[in-house]
């Protein structure tokens, strides 16, 4: 479960080593777009021996590798496959890649005696990944799915705007496949870092389209980000007295009761619980006194 | 005579220049010299030994890097004077 | 001789004995200079120096409201280099990199001691390099009023660049092309100086509201220009775009709401720094949310603060001096932003503006396991700040927050022992940084507060501890141990010894 994940250029050690301060769900240690052609040796070497430094990050660790279709990507799986990370993210996955990847994983598992089962988070940023999307999210160690918006707008040819509706498609099979799957929905980054109520919104918008986590460009998205991809105040109080009142009704042996007047059965309270269950995770319930 | 760079002088980065020598040589220059120097010189010849160098010229402009980083820029500037053919 | 926080403290210096111990004592008053109607006119610097028979050894005040700007400070040291005068001493209120010139006089014997508030730039450089000949004694805002009002540093010419002079002497600094908005730290010298000149660029009929009052005025000098608009104050001050220092601010700001700070009726001070401001952000995000009003902001004024007080925000601004444009101009206009003096701001025997704040928000340089904070040298000793307000603040504020950075460039802000103290660690109350928070043990009340609290709370130790983890130990520096100077603490005595650099 995931709400924000951050993307940190893999060649910047000033940035490496604050990456961990900035509360979002997921680092992502880029090796691909943020590192230009000359420093791809570099940023890998600083990446796996920054990684070699940490002990209990307190959030999941995503590597992003390069393409299949490049020379880097063996590369940088040797070196940054460790029990220190947690997921590889693969730009421009397609479900041939997504197999080769798992293949290759297996054998550095094995090989470097990894207790981990290390995820796969593809990069849904072409047009014809948009199309396997439904297979995508059935690909082993797949754990959710990022739209990759300016790669695939580009490929598609088309302009990317304020308003998204030439991502609109990719949005929605992400959200509905994700959540047949129960994996992440992450939509793309917003890329003006300064426009914080600008983020917001889109935040928003996704979030209502049912995609459960936004990736971030810059360290200042991140707390705008996990604002939004949690239940509401409003939600998480709705949550609690539905709970309340099934535990009530369970003990009179009631299964369907109701509350304000609506009837609350079983697919309410199952809602209910991973509102809370959400909730609870950040912290956000009023349950154990202190307040955020 | 084969030489190489890697890293840079942003700050918390180190610029490592590399070349072929007779003997080892390690020159530190450092924002934070005073206080990290003799880390810094140790964390380079651990890194050589780790590499098996003994015989190179090393120079460090330090911005306050920690040490992966430096160990991270002397292993690759190494490995780019070694692909020098 | 050592002080209570066992620092050495030189020969012919009180120890600091406790923050609290000036209240043991009474106020000393000297008798305010001599009042009259009129002024004489003078058209030089020059002149001034013939007519006021400046010579050796005499004590020269000056205010730093023009900043890097000021003209008028280097107008003089040019006069003493050209007549070749030995021994004076200078007692400007801050020193700033554009008075380079006076490394010189320095070195020349011109310039022996040096009476001041916060150095940096080359003239810092150069005490920390031995070449003053007497020693530099560095004040706090608070405690520089305090010390021309008791004799303890007198003064025999106050030369006080005024952005506007009425004919009937009063100056202010609202208007006229070197507006500089409060003059604040020009009040105590005005009262007590033997003689006292303003030298301003722009003589005007009346003033209302003068901050300057004509009648302790016994000279004005007319320049082309005292200062540089451009170096005077900045345009904008900008709140930090620094990702660490945003999260070290919202993290502050959900620590004053967790003990109970963001509450109507509020007040409080910040500095003029990026991240310190990013915490009146926030707090401002906060009350404007929850319906809050503040009673007042008080210090060093910045449009952020201004902004705030026209939305409603605050009832009052109480400003020493002004840090931006937005400032100076709503210093002029708006009647409930007041200009006030040093001595009003921080002189502990007055009845203050810092006894009266809820809580400030202070920056370090370097801090230490007891809470004593250094704002004054760096890791090597070398001199490039000083107090200003910090021990003031953190004296008179109910809690006094540090931000920074727990690490900048591989150093550990956190030390065993701060390479200089400026503020005493008795009047530290926390400490938040990107990696977390520390709260001075002494307050009790607010761990009791905070038992509950998620946010990250480790002990001095602990964070001292982490950074270790991060950067490696720092190899410890041994000063010399030949005294360059002085940090006075706000009442009087030395809270520490300035030393040569090696």
């Amino acid at each position: 479960m995931r709400r924000s994940l951050l993307f940190i250029p893999g060649n910047n050690p000033a940035m490496l080593q604050n990456s961990d301060v900035f509360g979002s769900d997921a680092v992502i240690y880029d090796l691909e777009d943020a590192v230009s052609v000359t420093e791809k040796d570099a940023a890998r070497v600083l990446v796996s021996q920054f990684l070699a430094t940490t002990d209990n990050m307190p959030m999941e660790i995503v590597v992003r590798i390069n393409g299949l279709d490049t020379d880097y990507y063996l590369k940088d799986i040797e070196a940054v496959v460790s029990d220190k990370i947690d997921t590889i993210m693969l730009p421009k996955a397609q479900v041939e890649d997504l197999n080769k990847l798992d293949k290759l994983l297996s054998a550095v598992e094995k090989q470097k005696k990894i207790k981990k089962h290390i995820g796969v988070l593809p990069i849904i940023e072409l047009t014809a990944s948009v199309l396997q999307i439904n297979e995508i999210v059935r690909c082993p160690r797949v754990n959710g799915v990022l739209l990759g918006a300016e790669d695939l707008s580009s490929d598609l040819e088309v302009a990317r705007t304020r308003q998204g509706n030439e991502i609109l498609l990719p949005r929605m099979q992400i959200a509905y496949a994700c959540a047949a799957h129960k994996i992440d929905a992450i939509d793309t980054p917003f890329t003006d870092t300064n426009d914080m109520d600008a983020l917001k919104e889109d935040c928003k918008f996704v979030c209502n389209l049912g995609m459960n986590a936004k990736a971030a460009i810059h360290p200042n998205q991140i707390p705008t980000i996990n604002s939004v991809f949690v239940p509401s105040d409003k939600l998480i109080n709705w949550a609690l007295r539905v709970e309340e009142a099934a535990r009530r009704a369970a003990e009179k042996g009631l299964g369907v009761f109701s509350l304000d007047g609506k009837m609350v059965d079983k697919p309410v309270i199952m809602r209910a619980e991973k509102i809370l269950e959400k909730a609870r995770k950040y912290h956000l319930t009023d349950e154990e006194g202190g307040s955020l | 005579m084969k030489r190489a760079i890697a890293g840079s002088l942003e700050s918390n980065d180190v610029l490592i220049t590399v070349k072929e020598s007779d003997s080892l040589n390690i020159t530190v220059k450092s924002i934070v010299y005073d206080f990290f120097h003799r880390e810094i010189e140790k964390v380079i010849r651990d890194t050589l030994a780790e590499l098996g160098v003994d015989k190179i010229d090393v120079t460090c402009e330090d911005k306050g890097a920690l040490d992966y980083t430096i160990k991270a820029r002397l292993t690759v500037a190494v490995q780019r004077m070694e692909e020098q053919q | 001789m050592k002080n209570s926080i066992g620092r050495f403290v030189p020969e012919g210096f009180r120890p600091f004995t406790g923050s609290n111990e000036y209240k043991k004592q009474q106020r000393k008053l000297i008798p305010e200079k001599q009042c009259h109607d009129g002024f004489e006119l003078l058209g030089s610097v020059s002149d001034m120096f013939d007519k006021l028979n400046i010579k050796d050894g005499m004590t020269l005040s000056f205010h730093h409201h023009l900043r890097n700007g000021d003209f008028v400070l280097n107008a003089v040291l040019e006069e003493i280099k050209k007549r070749n005068l030995k021994n004076i001493r200078l007692a400007p209120s801050s020193l700033f990199p554009q008075n380079a010139s006076l490394v010189e006089l320095m070195e020349n014997g011109n310039v022996t001691e040096i009476y001041t508030d916060y150095v940096n730039g080359p003239v810092a450089d150069a005490i920390s390099n031995g070449k003053l000949q007497g020693m530099c004694v560095m004040y706090t805002h608070g405690g520089r009023p305090m010390a021309i009002e008791s004799g303890s540093l007198h003064i025999d010419v106050a030369i006080l660049a005024t952005p506007a002079v009425d004919k009937e002497g009063n100056g202010s600094g609202f208007t006229g092309k070197s507006a500089c908005g409060s003059l604040g730290y020009a009040v105590s010298d005005l009262k007590y100086a033997d003689k006292v000149v303003l030298v301003t660029d722009n003589l005007v009929e009346h003033l209302e509201n003068a901050q300057l009052e004509g009648k302790y005025v016994d000279y004005v000098v007319r320049m082309d220009a005292i200062g540089d608009p451009n170096g005077i104050v900045s345009g904008t001050t900008r709140i930090t775009k620094d990702p660490v220092g945003l999260k070290i601010a919202r993290d502050t700001t959900a620590l004053l709401e967790e003990i109970g700070m963001i509450k109507d009726g509020l007040s409080m001070q910040t500095g003029a720094g990026g991240t310190s401001l990013a915490v009146a952000y926030y707090v401002k995000n906060r009350m404007l949310e929850k319906g809050i009003k503040g009673s007042f902001a008080s210090g060093g004024i910045t449009g952020y603060f201004t902004d705030m007080l026209e939305e409603g925000l605050f009832d009052e601004l109480y400003d020493v001096q002004c840090f931006d444009l937005k400032a100076v101009q709503s210093i002029g206009k708006n009647s409930n932003h007041h200009a006030m003096s040093g001595s009003k701001y921080a002189n502990p025997f007055d009845d203050n503006v810092v006894d009266k704040l809820d809580f400030v928000i202070l920056g370090a340089t370097e801090i230490d396991l007891d809470f004593n904070v250094n704002v004054t040298t760096d890791s090597h000793g070398k001199i490039m700040g000083g107090s200003g307000g910090h021990s003031d603040t953190a004296h008179g504020a109910k809690v006094t927050v540090i931000t920074t950075n727990l690490i900048k460039s591989r150093l550990p802000i956190i030390k065993e022992k701060v390479t200089t103290v400026t503020t005493p660690g008795e009047d530290v109350d926390v400490l938040v940084t990107e990696r977390g928070i520390a709260i001075n043990p002494k307050r009790v009340d607010l761990l009791e507060k905070l038992k509950n609290s998620r946010l990250p709370i480790f002990t001095m130790q602990q964070l001292l501890e982490k950074a270790h983890s991060i950067t490696g130990q720092p190899d410890k520096l041994v000063l010399s141990d030949k005294p360059v100077g002085v940090v006075v603490y706000r009442d009087g005595t030395v809270i520490d010894t300035l030393y040569k650099v090696n």
